[in-house]
């Protein structure tokens, strides 16, 4: 039977399509540490060009939030609409604003 | 093929036992099309058909490397070397796509690869036949890769998310493979009498085996209608079956290939072709293990599990020495 112990750890990958994008999720991979999971990540994610940067980070090191958590964190924004710009009417002769 | 268990318990999992409350929030996000991320709540149900389906889906990509791999030293000049390969390690990175979305199921890698070498986890039985001539090579690409996009497209639209956005990588891939399938078929039939026949008979074993892969007729496909409910299935064994013949017809013609199918005719008032019976006792016996090469590809895949121990065990230990060997760096630089 297999040993959970002995398993390569899991490591997220973000690839960065190209040059002024931000890094982006992509998948996951195993390997023993993080120059194997460079090494599996470029094989995996990148075969066509996919991107001009990698990175890569221990599953088990993400902090999530909790599904059950977002409401409270993230309904309060709900009516705040004057957060945004839309909310001020604004006469139309009024230019650049 | 990838939404039909295979694994023989021809038994739906039911959320019976499931908090009705919990159970109806999930049914409506689903129903409203909304996707369902790993931490999510879910039925048991759920989590245990879509492990099972995804881990078949992802087995059937690793297996399914083995009869192409068979030619990719045979290939005829260089080019086609070059592409087979590509082909091939796709698939790998298909199956490793696959894995990991059925991983934040909770399920582990180890675990998947066990079931799948005791035999316990299914894959797709179009793997298990022969790859005789190269045109085998050109029949697999065009009709297997292309009943496979057939079955994958609408699954880019799943209901779990890992799984969908592992259909959309793969189906960008898939297209390629089917091409250069089609290509193959496409020169072999444009070449001398013999080249021509050597097409012709990819094409009469590989016609029945592809039109298999899309499972059992609807009537004795009992986890259809749940798993279209929960969208981890989104068109039934049928539906699809019909669209491959109807558009894979025309394109065997095109290139003056024969469907080996003498009931196949085109029935103007469906506006599509009314084709014969699949001999669903042969897909049974495959099922249950006696394909042609059923034993070879599950010794393949065991011989590549314990030939690559040494290699995972040594990756492993280096690891975590070094891990060791930084730690006591950082504690000696304080
Ligand atoms: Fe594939
Ligand atoms: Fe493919």
């Amino acid at each position: 039977m297999s040993d959970p112990s002995k398993e390569w750890p899991l490591w997220e990958v973000f690839v960065r399509g190209k040059g002024g994008l931000s890094h982006r999720h992509v998948g996951s991979v195993h390997a023993a540490d993080g120059k194997m999971a460079l090494e599996h990540a470029r094989d995996t994610y990148t075969r066509r060009m996919e991107g001009v940067s990698l990175w890569v980070l221990p599953s088990a090191q993400i902090i999530a939030s909790d599904p059950g958590d977002a409401a409270a964190l993230f309904k309060p924004a709900e009516d705040k609409v004057y957060r945004h710009p839309t909310f001020y009417k604004i006469p139309d002769g009024i230019k650049h604003i | 093929m990838y939404t039909t268990d295979l694994s023989g318990k021809g038994k739906a999992e039911t959320a019976a036992a499931e908090d009705p409350a919990m159970l109806a929030t999930f049914e409506a996000r689903v129903a409203a099309d909304e996707f369902i991320e790993p931490k999510d709540w879910m039925p048991e149900a759920y989590r245990k058909t879509l492990i099972r389906q995804i881990s078949q889906h992802a087995h059937s990509e690793i297996v399914g490397m083995l009869p192409e791999g068979n030619w990719i030293t045979r290939a005829p000049n260089l080019r086609r070397k070059a592409i087979l390969l590509a082909k091939v390690q796709d698939e790998g990175g298909h199956g490793l796509y696959l894995y990991c979305a059925a991983e934040t199921l909770g399920v582990s890698r180890d675990e998947m690869t066990e079931a799948l070498l005791s035999g316990k986890a299914k894959y797709s039985t179009i793997f298990n036949y022969p790859t005789l001539t190269w045109a085998d090579i050109g029949a697999i690409g065009w009709l297997v890769d292309g009943a496979a996009i057939m079955n994958q497209v609408p699954l880019q639209r799943t209901s779990y998310g890992p799984y969908a956005r592992a259909m959309v990588r793969i189906c960008k891939e898939e297209s390629f493979h089917q091409r250069q399938g089609y290509e193959i078929m496409m020169h072999l039939a444009a070449g001398t009498e013999a080249q021509k026949r050597m097409a012709q008979d990819a094409l009469n074993r590989w016609w029945w085996p592809s039109l298999m892969m899309f499972g059992p007729p609807d009537d004795k496909s009992p986890n259809t209608e749940q798993s279209l409910r929960w969208r981890i299935k989104r068109d039934t064994n049928d539906e699809l079956r019909q669209k491959f013949v109807d558009i894979t017809v025309p394109q065997a013609e095109a290139i003056g290939l024969t469907v080996p199918d003498p009931a196949l005719k085109w029935n103007e008032e469906r506006g599509a072709y009314d084709f014969g019976d699949v001999d669903w006792e042969e897909f049974y016996a495959v099922v249950r293990g006696e394909g042609a090469v059923a034993k070879e590809r599950m010794q393949a895949r065991q011989k590549a599990w314990e030939d690559g121990a040494w290699v995972r065990e040594a990756a492993r230990v280096h690891a975590e020495k070094k891990a060791v060997g930084n730690r006591q760096l950082a504690v000696g630089a304080r």
